[in-house]
Formats: C-alpha cells, structure tokens, sequence
C-alpha cells in the first residue's frame, strides 16, 4: 500500500531521504488529507526569529550562543535553521550528519544531548554530501520550509529560535507564511557597527513592520576587539551604528558583543562557548542579552 | 534544473522538463495547456538580446561567494577602481544583491537615480571610466525594502543585463549576493549566450566560511563557470598598537590555503583586516587611494594583477586556437 506513495519530500537525489518505520504516513499525505494533529508548535511556548538583513554579521553565532544561554539558564530550546543555502548551525553545535527519523507526529529533530534540552533541524542533516550545494530556487525552497515549520515534532519546548539567511525574499516569507497559525513572539535584529551593515538593517527593519513581526530588539556583533597581547581595543567594524540604528528606529537595543577569537574558535570546533569561558567579556555580553530577551518574552 | 511555477500542482515536473503538460499531476493545473504546447521549453529570447547587448564588453568576472559577510561587495568596489585606475580602460560594475544592495554606499554614490533614455538606463558613472548599476539607485529611500520572491529578482537581474546602456567595456564586474540560488542561476543563465571570463570566490578562513564556499564552487562547476581563484579576506588583524597578530576568524581546518590545495584552485592572496577598510566603505571611498601603503592594498593590486593576467591569457589562447 505505501509503495505508491510519492517520495514525500519531492526532492532530488542528492538529499537523503528521511528514514520512516513502514506503518508511518509520510507527513504530506497526512497534511493531504487532513489527519495531522495540528501542532507540532503547540507546546513551543515562544518563537523568536534571528534576521538581519546583512550577511555574515553573525545571525548563526548569535543564535547558538543564545540557545546554549537559554539552556544554562534551565530553557528547554530549538533552533529551526532555515538557511538552506549554507546551513551553519550544525557544525556550531558539534552534531555531526545524523540520519533525520520519522515519528507518528513527523520528523524528529536532532537533539544535541541525551536530556534532549536543545532540538535543532537543519537542511545540513539531510544532505548526503555537504559539499553539495542547494541550487533551489525560490519556490522550491518555500516547500521545504513549509515542511520544516509543519512537520518537525518539536515537543515541548520554551523558546524555538528560527536562525535565517540574509535578506528580504522567499525564505522569510516562507517562515512566516507557516508560522501565522502560532504565534511569533518577534525578532532580534543582528548588525555589525558599520554604516554598510545597518544599511541593509533599516530594510529589515522596514520588513518587519510590513509583516507585522515585532523587533525584540537590536544586537551589535562584533563590536571592537581587545588585542589579547596588549588589551588596545580596535575598532575593526567601525563603531556605534548598532546603537544608533536602534535610536533611529525606536528599537529596543539589547547589547553588543564583541569580537572575540575565543568564540569563533568555540564556534568552528562545535565547542560550548558559554560553558568553557563564563569569565570573559563576550560571556557576559551574552548573558544579558539572553537575560534581557526571557524577560521580554515573560512580559508580553 | 526545472522550473516549478508558484501556482503549479503538487509534483509538477517543471516547465523545461519533456514531460511539462503531459503527466497526471499537470491535470487541472492553470499552465497546462501553456507546458503542454512548447513554449515554456522554449529558451528565453532575453538570453540571445542580452548576447548582442553585450558583445560590446570584453570581460565579464563574476565575485562570488556561498558565504555572507565575507567581502564580496568590498572587494567588487575596489576591484573596479583599480581597474579604472588605467583611464584607457572602461569599467562597469553591477550589483545584482537586489535585498541588500550595498554598492551604492561602497561606491560613495548613496541617493543617485537612473535615468532613462532612447538607448536604455543610464547607469550612474563613479568617473568617466566607472559606471554602476545596484538596485539601490532605484529605491527612493534607505529604509524601503525589497521583499520579492525569487521570479521578480529575476525580472530585475534581465533588465540590468538587457535594459542598462553600458557602452563599450573593458571589463564588467557583477557583485552578487550570497547563496546559491535565484539570482546566481539567473546570472548565469542570462550570460549564457555571452563569454564569462569567470568567477573570483571570496571566504574568510574559517570552516564555517568554507563550508558554505565549497557549495559555491560546486555550483560553479555545475553551471561549468571557469574559477579565476579564490581571495581569502580577513585574513589575520595586526594590532595597530603592538604589532601582534591576531586570528580572529581562525583558520582551524586550514583555510583557503588548505581548500585551494584540496581542490586544485589558485589561491589569489590573503588580504589582513584593517579597520581603515571598513571607515573607507563606509564613507565611500576607495581605500587603495586613501591608505596605499596599507599592507591589505598591496594585497589587492597583487590579487588585481592575477586577474588582469588570466583576463589577457584568456584572450591570447582564444586568438591562438581561432
């Protein structure tokens, strides 16, 4: 009976197909004929979108650091990483290319630890070769976000943190297409201090009102550099344009992070920057923000 | 690579496929009768006008990366100023990062406009020898913004490369954005029927930066556009007060340098970071000029040098087989 079953995610070769107990209803069919529960987010209490607008300014970064503060902070997290272009979080987190399984409910995200406290879903886990590049127009990519929002069961969670590519266009309208059934607590805006940076923020910015999705608030990443060997701070993505952004605008500014060689170390080996260096600066920076952020969410 | 229209049907083959029109899923789907006639197989006429359009460049180099935030649109700018910097020479540079357009500010022409004439759109000249075109001329404030899904990005890259009036060019740069997606199959698309001398491909030295890179240099391999050579930016900060250097985007698995070797690319250089970049960009001006004896401006005109080089080789080996 299920041999005639389209290939449910419609994809071509070169993705790995989820794997899926044979008594299983592939995810579409079930949509097809209206026999999901609905609500693989219901018991995802916030939703919080990563933008920016700017490419490279540390959306994925800052996303990880987040969760893994929320985490510390006792959260039960997720981070949905629809970048499907060039998928970061999974080398940040040190997870490796498990095979992605199905559940009665849909596809089981990846968890990073056996007290299943932090879930991630990326395309990163259903590429066979991670050479290989996503040549996917727009359409295409809106179908497989669609199915990253419906179809991963989430479980309980307390914030699911959605870490997304630069830009204005199909990815971002896909996410909150899908996501108008749940409720998105907002965004938190990520910039470098450069004037080329917060250029391309405004339009964000603009994005969100025009969407109605509400700005959490504004993050400086990568906001001056303490030389290790002689503590002169160098401004090397200039300086201040986070904050005037924000005052511009009327955002809420949440802090700024700096440049930091330890963190981006963290990050490309997949290492806990939050559990290995709680006496730096960067540390407390993140702290706070993740502090600022919770009590946001609590009071909306 | 089919294309999959947005009101198709569940499981359309795709417009270019044989089967547009014709399989049981196209049953009942509004574009049937238009797949099932031929047209859509059809290639676009555009791609032929564009030919003819710009039979007049000489050459065409694509900056490209998989990678945001790594330098692209820097390094483009700077490219076409120290192109231009020989006034025999007509350069021209588009912009085709249609959500975030950064050109414009790069390039110290922030609230320009096109105008249009009977030869088309004028782009906006830098000097006499330096012409631009970013979507960023045509938004009538800092703050608007482009949310088009990928067909209208399309839409737009076409008229840049069919509508703009470029002239006769020495060499036309496009600055795209990152990713692998709409706006790089287009570009490649639409040059089709015109000679790309190639692509330079920018990362920093990070795995995370690599990552995404590799996707783009399969991409090129694909879409079989020729690699000039790949520019490792922010490679190493020197600090200005005690000399030290330090990584701050640490090359843990080897970077550029390691992936060039794994796959047989030419490594063009590795730029440092200076602080002096970035007040440049953001002010508009090209820091070759304002700090020349920068240790990262040497390192572009070096890298500058490599690509004129491979730009005139390539003419000499095609006038050798002709």
């Amino acid at each position: 009976m299920f041999n005639n079953v389209p290939n449910a995610l419609g994809l071509p070769s070169y993705v790995k197909r989820v794997t899926s107990a044979d008594q299983t209803w592939p995810p579409s069919l079930l949509r097809h004929f209206s026999l999901t529960v609905d609500g693989n987010l219901a018991q995802v209490r916030h939703v919080v979108l990563v933008l920016s607008g700017k490419g490279g300014v540390g959306k994925s970064t800052i996303t990880t650091e987040l969760a893994l503060a929320l985490r510390h902070a006792g959260k039960k997290v997720g981070i949905l990483d629809v970048d499907l272009c060039g998928p970061s979080i999974p080398r940040m987190l040190s997870v490796g290319r498990p095979d992605v399984h199905q559940c009665d409910s849909g596809w089981v995200p990846v968890y990073t630890d056996a007290e299943k406290s932090l879930a991630l879903m990326s395309i990163g886990f259903l590429l066979e070769d991670p050479d290989e590049a996503v040549v996917w127009r727009g359409p295409k990519k809106t179908a497989m976000i669609a199915q990253f929002v419906s179809d991963v069961a989430w479980g309980e969670l307390d914030v699911l943190l959605v870490d997304t590519p630069p830009g204005t266009s199909d990815e971002h309208l896909a996410v909150l297409e899908n996501l108008k059934k749940h409720k998105v607590d907002g965004a938190i805006l990520v910039t470098t201090p450069q004037a080329v940076s917060t250029g391309d923020v405004r339009r964000e910015i603009t994005f969100c009102k025009k969407t109605g999705v509400r700005i959490l608030g504004i993050i400086e990443n990568m906001s001056g550099f303490v030389c290790p060997h002689c503590s002169e701070c160098s401004n090397i993505f200039s300086k201040g344009g986070g904050e005037e952004l924000a005052k511009l605008t009327g955002s809420v500014f949440l802090g700024c992070v700096p440049l930091d060689p330890l963190l981006s170390t963290c990050i490309e080996e997949g290492k806990d920057f939050m559990q290995s260096f709680p006496n730096s600066a960067t540390f407390s920076a993140i702290s706070s923000i993740s502090q600022t952020l919770l009590d946001s969410l609590q009071t909306a | 690579m089919s294309n999959v229209p947005d009101n198709a049907n569940e499981h359309c083959p795709g417009t270019e496929s044989d089967q547009a029109g014709k399989t049981s899923s196209c049953q009942g789907c509004p574009n049937q009768k238009i797949c099932a006639s031929g047209a859509t197989k059809a290639p676009d006429p555009a791609i032929a006008e564009i030919g003819v359009k710009l039979s007049t460049v000489k050459h065409k180099i694509l900056v490209l990366s998989g990678k945001g935030g790594v330098g692209k649109s820097t390094f483009s700018a700077h490219l076409a100023h120290a192109l231009a910097s020989d006034s025999t020479k007509e350069v021209a540079l588009l912009d085709v990062d249609i959500c975030g357009p950064s050109i414009p500010r790069i390039m110290g022409l922030e609230g320009e406009q096109v105008h249009q004439s009977g030869s088309g759109w004028s782009p906006v000249y830098v000097d006499d020898n330096l012409a631009v075109m970013s979507i960023g001329f045509l938004l009538s404030s800092p703050d608007d913004a482009v949310i088009w899904r990928g067909p209208k990005k399309n839409g737009m890259i076409k008229q840049f490369l069919r509508d703009v009036d470029w002239g006769e060019l020495d060499y036309l740069i496009v600055d795209t954005p990152p990713g692998t997606s709409d706006e790089h199959l287009s570009i490649v698309q639409y040059l089709s029927s015109t000679h790309v001398d190639g692509a330079v491909i920018i990362t920093t030295p990070q795995e995370v930066s690599l990552q995404d890179v590799r996707k783009e240099i399969r991409f090129c391999q694909k879409v079989k556009l020729p690699i000039i050579g790949v520019v490792e930016n922010m490679s190493g900060f020197v600090c200005p007060s005690c000399k030290n250097t330090s990584q701050i985007f640490p090359p843990t698995t080897g970077g550029a340098e390691r992936m060039c070797a794994d796959l047989d690319l030419p490594l063009l250089g590795k730029v440092p970071l200076d602080p002096r970049i970035a007040r440049s960009c953001d002010e508009g001006k090209s820091f070759l000029s304002e700090v020349p004896d920068s240790p990262a401006a040497k390192v572009y005109l070096n890298i500058v040098q490599s690509i004129k080089d491979y730009c005139s080789n390539r003419v000499t080996e095609e006038q050798r087989s002709a």
